[in-house]
């Protein structure tokens, strides 16, 4: 039986998110700012099952499945986009992609 | 049993920190599948074998192949001009120490939560079916939904649409 405190878990789950904000924020590719976002939606799942085994409750699990499947639509939508994008520009650098009107 | 969380915890914070500071993409995708499997262990600890499973098959499984299949098709290697600029160390500090100031702020937030009802049994996979087929059905529909959405919107933004352009404008 795990007698880890609850807190440590939290705290584990609250790590990982903000690496995944780190990277959010330093780095430019977009491949990476999307694993990035993975990282921050894989930790908030986290806490919603920390949650239900605190209380033995089945619904954080439930939520983790919900999240999973927005999880999943968002990746398949993001990575079209990134084909897209990288078609037209030649480039997933996403500070070259800032401009809004054609370059030609 | 408090070892294996801590171990599987460490593992995945490092593999974490690996994965988001790797040059080369196809690397940091393989870390980020060692920490998700890092964090299924968690999950594994934290009663939840069904959330464990799941994020194995979906997660290291479906989601994880789909971005290495990308970055194969893109065949990236380099990166832009910001980021070799960016990935030196005197860049990293003022977000590492926004953060870590974040994260002590956190912990010091959460030092004092009520305590929780000692109960040993795991939850398992048939609660959480019942609770997703009758309170949250409405969810689970919502969710159908979103997925159609996301089925439409990839294929639509995945197909290569023939430009079409009248035989005046075309730039010779």
């Amino acid at each position: 039986m795990l007698t880890v405190p609850v807190e440590i878990q939290i705290i584990l789950a609250g790590i990982l998110f903000l690496l995944g904000l780190i990277g959010l924020l330093v780095r430019r590719n977009m491949i990476f700012m999307l694993m990035s976002i993975e990282i921050m939606f894989n930790s908030a799942g986290m806490v919603f099952v920390i949650a239900g085994n605190h209380w033995k409750q089945p619904d954080g699990q439930v939520m983790f499945i919900f999240i999973l499947a927005v999880t999943a639509v968002e990746v398949a939508i993001a990575l079209a986009l990134l084909l897209q994008v990288y078609h037209h520009f030649k480039t997933l650098d996403a500070d070259s992609v800032n401009k809004l009107r054609d370059h030609n | 049993m408090n070892i294996f969380f801590y171990i599987a915890g460490a593992i995945a914070i490092m593999s974490t920190i690996m994965a988001i500071s790797r040059r080369n993409a196809i690397h940091s995708l393989l870390f980020l599948i060692l920490s998700l499997l890092a964090v299924s262990v968690i999950f594994y600890l934290l009663n939840a074998p069904f959330i464990a499973a799941l994020e194995v098959i979906i997660y290291a499984g479906a989601i994880m192949v789909l971005f290495i299949f990308v970055t194969m098709m893109l065949n990236i290697g380099m990166e832009g001009r910001t980021e070799k600029k960016w990935l030196s160390p005197q860049m990293w500090i003022v977000p590492a120490i926004l953060a870590a100031v974040l994260l002590a702020d956190f912990i010091l937030a959460i030092r004092h939560v009520p305590d929780s009802p000692p109960a040993d049994q795991a939850i398992l996979p048939k609660q959480v079916g019942i609770s997703l087929f009758t309170t949250y059905l409405l969810a689970v529909e919502i969710a159908a939904i979103l997925l159609m959405a996301g089925v439409i919107g990839a294929y639509h933004l995945g197909s290569q649409k023939k430009k079409v352009t009248h035989r005046f404008l075309i730039k010779k």
